[in-house]
């Protein structure tokens, strides 16, 4: 990316009409799957909880870049940024979310199977 | 563009289309989604009952809420009156709460057009609106509807006046818009019931207007 003088970073959207994806309004529009309404659920209640805040949320989000912001899923973006708010918090560590991971995936190859399992 | 989902046919209670299944393989996100629950269950932060009735609260929320609060403003002078005033605290009045953030209601006139953006991430109305739809969060209704309203206005289907003025207004995370809708001419003798049907998602979001019946 070329540097901007304007000092805004790439979340900062409004009115940037050179981006080539400020094309026609998508016309997505769609239920969520029940992991996405997790993670929304999870967030909400973290907040609700005090362990997290939406500038929390924010700021993970934003320093993910542009990048993520194309390639990756609103939600998929949303756990990553739980993820990371919770490990700063200190609510779990890196090393119990490895060991957690890899338990949950050989638990099953579907997200039914891996939940399932572990409810 | 079949943008609004006001008629239910075929769509969930939050009204959207369902989604394809996603239970073909298990993502690395999903994974993680379920570990980072069972960690913040175990650690205490979260019961599992309480992710469970936080997503039954999402599931109930869909426009109808938001439907409600502008047919009560288009019928009770007082009230719309006191949403304009505090839009939090009119919508709690009627059952609604909106939490901690701050509802601002703008009003739709024969002269004024307003529609609602967050340019900075997908800041939305959620407790009166449910949840956001994909092409509110997309680059493309961000970036271009504070610079030209109008052409993406037209994506929609509303090509407006050239008199009218369009006001854009940019949502904050802490800060939401909600927009009331002109009551449609002719809808004299409908009750508050009756005109709550014709308040569309898409109406309250300022990128449609009320049906006219």
């Amino acid at each position: 990316m070329t540097p901007d003088a304007t000092g805004k970073r790439w979340h900062d959207m409004g009115g940037d009409l050179a981006h080539p994806l400020a094309g026609p309004i998508p016309d997505g529009d769609h239920d969520f799957a029940l992991w996405e309404k997790r993670v929304d659920a999870l967030v909400i209640l973290a907040g609700l909880k005090g362990v997290f805040t939406v500038d929390g949320l924010r700021r993970v989000l934003e320093d993910m870049g542009e990048d993520a912001f194309e390639t990756m899923t609103y939600y998929e973006r949303w756990v990553a940024s739980l993820n990371q708010n919770m490990l700063e918090q200190g609510v779990y560590s890196v090393a119990d979310l490895g060991a957690r991971m890899a338990e949950v995936q050989a638990r099953g190859t579907t997200y039914a199977d891996a939940t399932d399992a572990g409810a | 563009m079949p943008h609004d989902h006001h008629d239910h046919a075929g769509l969930s209670p939050s009204g959207h289309p369902y989604r394809e299944d996603q239970d073909n393989s298990l993502s690395y996100w999903q994974a993680m989604e379920i570990a980072v629950r069972e960690l913040m269950i175990e650690k205490g932060i979260v019961t599992a009952e309480e992710v469970a009735a936080q997503i039954d609260a999402m599931d109930a929320r869909d426009p109808s809420q938001g439907a409600a609060v502008v047919a009560r403003a288009w019928t009770d002078p007082a009230f719309r009156e006191r949403l304009l005033a505090d839009g939090s605290a009119a919508s709690a009045e009627m059952g609604f709460d909106v939490g901690p953030m701050k509802l601002i209601a703008v009003e739709n006139t024969a002269d004024v057009h307003n529609v609602v953006v967050c340019t900075l991430c997908s800041c939305y109305p959620r407790n009166l609106l449910g949840l956001p739809p994909d092409w509110y969060k997309s680059r493309a209704y961000r970036s271009r509807t504070v610079r030209e309203p109008r052409k993406v206005l037209a994506e929609f289907g509303l090509t407006l006046p050239e008199n009218v003025t369009v006001r854009v207004h940019d949502s904050t995370a802490d800060m939401r818009y909600i927009v009331i809708p002109a009551r449609p001419d002719g809808t004299d003798g409908l009750d508050e019931a009756a005109l709550a049907e014709l308040v569309t998602r898409d109406s309250m979001i300022g990128v449609g207007v009320a049906k006219t019946g």
